[in-house]
């Protein structure tokens, strides 16, 4: 067991776990923070994509302790109340998904790919991407809101 | 996963140390390639090894060699202006693998000790006659690699950097796997003053290995026509249901073509 500290969506947590707790387990399962989602367990799909000190990650394959001091972003702290982070909002006017179970994963992604990038271009996007994949719709919504929200300048 | 112990010393003494008393303490580095192991219960340990705090990820230039921390990520790699500058073929090599998050996490270190006879760096290192620097010694590029997943590492070795020399020109292609995007086949070619060598990964069933017709076809002259003709043996590349070995020997000229046309470019 080891005591962690780290803050998520800017609350501070301090809890003790096991050593070989994967970090998406305890989001999901200590912080109730189940936006984040498991797709495949096997570093592949990239549902469980979070940002930590900044960087994109796969959950499903960082443990706990290692993000201990980590400053931690999910997809629950994006939006500001009822108003959705600029991400979201592409995602819902182009109808970026259709189940929906690959979306968090996606918008954490495509918020660390344009970032200070706002004429990214569609290969870029997709080169992007290439950690997340999507069983409906064929990336091409989801390519077309990414593009969208990098030229809107939310900082 | 089976349970096990996380430990985070703060020295590559240290490490080396805990490293030694069993051989079911594992170093972790990235985490790419061993997490997944663990989560698979294909690999046990006792304690693993975190080197975050070791200060091993340093990018630096050394009397005009090129020298990488082994816990600097294939994110830091392909964002260097350093090695942008001084030796572009290795930053747009790092900027190849995986996907994005595993470029986040996954660091040159982690990616050499592995010695995955599909990965992009054991290329590099390879064709640019680079060197490994542990704890204990400096291996040569060479000796490094010895079979699939397997390295002249001891068991309480660590890698601590690797050394890079500029060449006048390089380049690597790679033909990615279009699931995984580790290389069907990777050729990295670079020419030296009075050399060239040229590195294939992907291909050979005991991992990376150089190329020695295609570098003498090139060593008479730097061009595109040297290779029209050149036809490469199947014998000992990798047959499986990604690529038969026919199918890679071809694959080895191609990346060798495209590798010399955009050093070319530079």
């Amino acid at each position: 067991m080891k005591q962690v500290t780290l803050t998520v969506n800017a609350t501070k947590h301090k809890h003790n776990i096991s050593d070989h707790m994967l970090l998406v387990d305890f989001i999901r399962e200590r912080l109730k923070l189940t936006g984040t989602h498991i797709g495949c367990d096997t570093s592949q799909c990239g549902a469980c994509v979070i940002h930590v000190n900044g960087k994109s990650i796969k959950s499903c394959t960082m443990l706990a302790v290692q993000a201990d001091g980590c400053d931690i972003t999910t997809i629950e702290g994006l939006a500001d109340g009822d108003v959705l982070h600029p991400m979201q909002q592409a995602f819902h006017e182009n109808h970026g998904l259709q189940c929906g179970f690959c979306t968090p994963g996606m918008i954490m992604s495509a918020i660390e790919l344009i970032d200070g990038k706002p004429d990214i271009t569609e290969r870029e996007i997709r080169h992007g991407l290439e950690g997340n994949l999507c069983r409906c719709t064929g990336y091409q919504n989801i390519v077309k809101s990414i593009q969208e929200a990098a030229k809107f300048d939310y900082r | 996963m089976y349970s096990f112990s996380y430990l985070k010393p703060a020295s590559i003494k240290e490490a080396s140390n805990i490293l030694s008393v069993s051989d079911e303490n594992k170093v972790i580095s990235g985490g790419m390639t061993l997490l997944p192991t663990l989560k698979q219960r294909l690999a046990r340990v006792e304690n693993l090894i975190g080197l975050e705090n070791c200060g091993l990820d340093k990018i630096s230039l050394q009397e005009g060699i090129l020298k990488i921390g082994a816990m600097a990520t294939h994110d830091d790699v392909s964002n260097s202006k350093l090695i942008k500058s001084e030796n572009p073929a290795i930053a747009e090599l790092a900027s190849q693998i995986g996907d994005r998050q595993v470029r986040n996490r996954g660091t040159i270190g982690g990616s050499l000790a592995n010695n995955d006879p599909s990965a992009c760096y054991p290329a590099a290192l390879l064709a640019l006659a680079g060197k490994v620097h542990t704890n204990k010694r400096d291996i040569k590029a060479e000796d490094f690699f010895v079979d699939l997943f397997e390295t002249a590492l001891e068991e309480d070795e660590i890698i601590t950097s690797v050394s890079l020399p500029k060449p006048e020109k390089a380049a690597y292609e790679k033909f990615p796997n279009p699931a995984s995007r580790y290389a069907l086949v990777g050729v990295f070619v670079a020419k030296f003053d009075s050399e060239i060598r040229v590195s294939v990964t992907g291909a050979g069933e005991e991992g990376v290995f150089r190329c020695l017709e295609i570098e003498k076809a090139l060593l008479a002259e730097f061009s595109i026509e040297s290779l029209s003709n050149i036809l490469i043996s199947a014998e000992g590349l990798i047959n499986d249901i990604h690529a038969e070995a026919d199918y890679r020997a071809h694959l080895i000229v191609e990346m060798s073509k495209r590798a010399l046309i955009k050093s070319l470019t530079r």
